[in-house]
Order: C-alpha cells, then structure tokens, then sequence
C-alpha cells in the first residue's frame, strides 16, 4: 500500500502542492494532466530522486520520505527509458540482480524469464542504440521488473509507439499489474487512463484537482479542466461475444446485461467501448432505423454544457446524450421521464 | 562557403601554410639524421635509458596523480559550490605559468627543507635530483589536461542515467564504476594520453627540480649545449618517432570505442 500525504515541492517556479494520495497493492492509477503539470515531479519524488520540501511517503506503513533512491523498492521507467547505451539488453536487464546475491547461471535465467515475459528474448545481444521505440520500452519494464519493485512508476510509456504496438505494451503493462504489483503511470493520454487504469488522478498546475475510479472522473468531472481534458463520458468495461461474424458484429456486454452491437474483428475477450454523445438520438419511443443499439432508459439529469445541454440516460448503465437546448424545450426533457436512445453500430468505438 | 572557389582557395592555402609550419621543422629533424646516426643513438646506453626513465615518469605521474583527478573532474562535473569557477581557473594555472616557475614552485614544496621533502628522505624517497621529484613535476605542468578532458566526459554523461541506475537498486559506487565511468572513457583516455604526452615533453620544470637523473628532453638539452646541434638532434629524432608511434598505437586504440559505447 502507497500513501502520499501532503508532498509539496518547489522547484524554481514550478510548485507541487499538497498531494496526498492512497494505493493499494493491486491499484493501477493513471496520474493525468497536460505538459508541465507536474506529473514527472511526482513520480521523481516518489522514486526519491527529488526530496519533498513536507509531507510524507508511506509504502506498507513505513515511512520511505528520506530514504535512499537504491532501498525504496520502487521502479521508475522514465519516459526516455534511460537505457545504459554501453550494456547490451541482456546486460541492461541484469544490471539491478547484480545488486542480489545470485550465482551467474540463476542471474542469466531471471535474463531469459524477464525477457520472454517482456518479448524481447530475441533482442538479448543488442545494445539499445538500435533497437525501435516499442522494444526500448519492453527492454526498459524487463529491466526496471528486474528489481522486483513494490512499486511500478511510468514515465508516459505509451507515447511516441504506433498503434499496434500500443495494443502490444497495453497487454504487456496489463500482465505486469496482474502479477500484485501497484502500478502509477503517467499520460496525458485519457484514452490511455480509461483502458488501463482502474483509478484515475488529474493533476494541474502542481495540484491533484481529482481523483477516483475512471468513470467517476470521466463521467462525473469536478471540475471544467477535468470534464475538458477528459472530454469522454460514455466509457465502459465490456465483455465481448461473438456477433454476426460474417457481418462483423460483435456484442459487448455491459454493467452485466446490457448489449452493444459494435464493428471489430478483434478477438480479445475483454476491453471498453466508447459512444461519442453526440452520435446518440434520444427520442421518446423506440425508432425504425438501421442503428442497432436501441435502449429504454429514463432521464436521470439534464445540465447545461457549452452551448448545449446534456442529458444523462440510465439505460443499464448511464449514457451521457449531447443535444440542443431547442430539443430539450420541445421533448420536454426532464429527470424521471422515460425515452429512447438510438446509436449505430459503426458508431462504437472498440478499445482494447 | 568553401564551394566558393576563391574562398577555398584562400583557406586552402593557409591551411597547407599551417601543416606546413607544423610538419616541415620535424621532417627536416628526420631527414637530416642519417640511417647510422640513428643506429648509433638506439645504441647508446644513455639515450636508451633517458628514454625509459621519461615514459617511466610520465607513465607513474598519470597513474599515481590520476587516480585522484579523475573524482575531482567528476565533482567538478555534477556539483555546483560556491568558488567553483575559481577551482575550474586554479587547474588551468599550470598550462599558463612559464614551467621553469612552476619547476621553483614545487621545488619550494618538496626541497629537502621542505615538509614533504623531509618525509619523503624518511621514507626513502627523493624528489630533488631524483625520479620522484621527476614524476611530481611531470605531473604538475601536465594534470589539467585530463582533468579538464575528464570532466567534460563527466558532463557529457546525462545525469538522469546515473538516476535510473540508483533507481536500479545500485550503490554510489557501483553506479560511478558501471555507468558513469565506462561512458566517459573516451574523454578519460584522451585526457590521459594527453597528461603522458605533456609530461612526456616537459623540460622546464624538470629541469629545476632534477637535472640528473637525466630525461630525454633534458638529455636532447644537455647535448645540444656541450656539443651542438648535430649531436642533439638524432637524440630528438630518435625520441619524437617513438612518441609518434606510442599516440598513434593509443588513438587506434582509443578510437575503437566511441563515447564509451562498444560500435556494432
């Protein structure tokens, strides 16, 4: 377990405040925020490369505030990767079981094992000077696993990577969690947060502005820079079942019963689905069209939003429906009435 | 610029000016020494051992002396302090102060009146008239050179490797021996091979502090002024290939490696 209390930092003009955060063992939080908001301060405080001015550093109930870089157990991927240029990868990745009392055969097969479980077995006799963004990143988490940390921070490892090998490390990133370790990952991506994370804190200018579980902070947002930098509502974890395959339907099962017809010829069983609001019509009885996803649901909340209105629509879960102040005037939208909502298929996005 | 062909021209010309300047007065030193008188200095018992005792002496000041300046270039790389510019100065003041002062200045320090002079006859050591006192002012005139290489090599090394390394689980000092040193190895060994060539060349301060033991550049000195110039200059000849040779096997060496980082 990870607590953050009260941790400031001065940095020439740029100043941490007062972050206090809570982990547990298995927590995966994707810290968000724009360039310069302060989310590397934080992960470098964390890791004790940057000493906090006050507050307080727990790992498992002790206190790790002044403890040296070396004896924290806790592992930071920088978003560079930072890998020794003169070390082959096998080397690079033996670097910190150097530090463990282990014979060389034990040494050279944690190597293989770190490798194999990073994919980059085949890389092991190359210096890091030529390998590819994506196996950089491999090789970087295989060496950083290497010190077995309590902890897993990361430096925005997703960025600059296409989308196929974003896909890969997701995966990779997704096993590294599910073997108990606490994860923090830094982004500026919400997409990133939302497909990974299961707890989601916004940082802006140097202060933690909210913090719970992705679809709080993305559906409920506390503040304006929340709900602009998030800017996704209808995100959900799903369930895929095989559709219509000669059509390319698949279904994905949500809040435990409700189906969403969508396009893919993914074959993950599990992931998220994303509706942009504003692809869904909400009217009051069920429509003849060609979309698919067709739900009743009743209004729970109608607000402002721009210079529009939002209107959310418990359905099985709670879809968030972009539409015109004219529209809520004439259908008389309002908490409690009963309406349809109506969206295509080709309109769900499919997020591994 | 230089597709300019007058501009090339001109730059042409006052760079074969310049190799010229540097060449010429070292090949007419070959040339004018004749395949015998060559033969006859390699045979002399007195050159032969000159020469041993200078690489010798210059060899131990990098050793003994370098072992110290390499942490020195270091902290002069990461840390800032108050008077550090005033340190960065102090190490270049040996290259800039005539050497023959820089030969009285550490005589004034190691003279057999002197503390450390005192303590090194207790010890069996000495430095006036002696190989000790040659290697200490070898040393002298020619340290700021690896410093001053050593620490850019130093700066040269992104700090936030030896931060990841730290991160790794690893000490101070492994981190210093594993990452930041092996990365500004090439810097270090040129810094090192230029300390032993200046220490290598230097008469003046030697000089001062040990006329005998005689060095190759005092010896070169000693010959030229008994008996002149045709007996000094197979002497030099015969001591400037040598070096030549020497540099050249350690730049191939040291040119194998870039940056510390093996080339595939």
């Amino acid at each position: 377990m990870l607590e953050l209390k009260n941790i400031s930092v001065r940095l020439d003009s740029f100043v941490l405040e007062d972050v206090s955060l809570e982990l547990g063992t298995n927590d995966y939080l994707a810290l968000l925020g724009v360039s310069g908001a302060g989310k590397t301060v934080l992960l470098e405080v964390l890791a004790g490369l940057l000493k906090p001015e006050k507050g307080e550093i727990l790992l498992n109930g002790k206190n790790i505030t002044g403890r040296k870089i070396q004896d924290r157990r806790i592992g930071l991927v920088y978003q560079d990767l930072s890998l020794f240029p003169h070390l082959r990868v096998d080397a690079n990745i033996a670097y910190p079981l150097r530090n463990q009392k282990m014979s060389k055969e034990e040494r050279n097969e944690k190597v293989r094992e770190l490798a194999r479980e990073a994919g980059v077995e085949h890389l092991l006799d190359r210096y890091p000077g030529t390998l590819s963004g994506g196996e950089g990143q491999r090789v970087a988490l295989a060496r950083t696993l290497a010190s077995d940390p309590d902890v897993l921070l990361l430096d925005e490892p997703l960025s600059n990577l296409d989308v196929k090998l974003k896909t890969g490390l997701r995966a990779l990133l997704r096993r590294i969690h599910a073997q108990g370790k606490t994860v923090i990952h830094v982004t500026h991506d919400y997409m990133e947060a939302a497909t990974l994370a299961n707890k989601v804190a916004v940082i802006e200018h140097g202060r933690l502005v909210q913090t719970g579980t992705p679809e709080e902070v993305f559906r409920h947002p506390e503040t304006e820079f929340v709900a602009r930098f998030s800017g996704v509502k209808n995100l959900f974890r799903c369930r895929v079942e095989q559709g219509n395959e000669a059509a390319g339907m698949r279904h994905a099962i949500v809040g435990g019963e409700l189906s969403i017809g969508f396009l893919g010829d993914n074959t993950e069983s599990e992931g998220h689905v994303m509706i942009p609001q504003e692809d869904i019509i909400i009217s009051e009885s069920p429509l003849e069209t060609s979309a698919v996803n067709g739900f009743q649901g009743h209004i729970r909340k109608v607000y402002l939003s721009g210079s529009g209105m939002e209107v959310v629509v418990e359905a099985g879960v709670e879809f968030v429906v972009s539409v015109s102040r004219q529209s809520v005037e004439k259908m008389d939208l309002q908490p409690g009435k009963q309406v349809w909502i109506t969206f295509k298929a080709s309109a769900v996005r499919y997020i591994v | 610029m230089l597709k300019n062909w007058k501009t090339g021209l001109v730059f042409l010309f006052l760079s074969g000016l310049i190799l010229l300047f540097i060449v010429a007065p070292l090949a007419g030193m070959f040339l004018q020494t004749s395949g015998s008188q060559y033969m006859e200095t390699l045979g002399d018992t007195q050159v032969r051992e000159s020469i041993r005792l200078t690489l010798l002496a210059s060899l131990a000041g990098v050793v003994i002396f370098g072992i110290a300046a390499i942490p020195l270039s270091y902290v002069l790389a990461r840390r800032s302090f108050p008077g550090k510019g005033l340190i960065n100065g102090l190490i270049d003041l040996p290259v800039v102060i005539p050497h023959s002062a820089a030969g009285i200045a550490i005589l004034g320090v190691v003279s057999r009146g002197s503390l450390i002079g005192q303590a090194g006859e207790a010890a069996g050591i000495q430095f006036v008239g002696g190989a000790a006192g040659i290697v200490v002012a070898m040393a002298f005139v020619s340290i700021p050179f690896l410093i001053n290489a050593a620490r850019d090599g130093f700066e040269a090394v992104p700090e936030k490797l030896e931060k990841a390394a730290l991160n790794l689980g690893a000490s101070p000092w492994r981190v210093f021996f594993t990452i930041s040193l092996p990365l500004a190895k090439r810097q270090i060994l040129t810094g090192l091979t230029m300390m032993w060539a200046r220490g290598l060349s230097e008469f003046g301060a030697v000089v001062i502090i040990a006329y005998h033991p005689m060095v190759t550049p005092v010896l070169i000195w000693e010959r030229f002024a008994s008996f002149g110039l045709s007996y000094a200059r197979p002497v030099a000849a015969v001591f400037v290939l040598l070096c030549l040779v020497i540099f050249t096997v350690m730049r191939l060496l040291a040119g194998t490696s870039r940056n510390g980082v093996k080339q595939r």
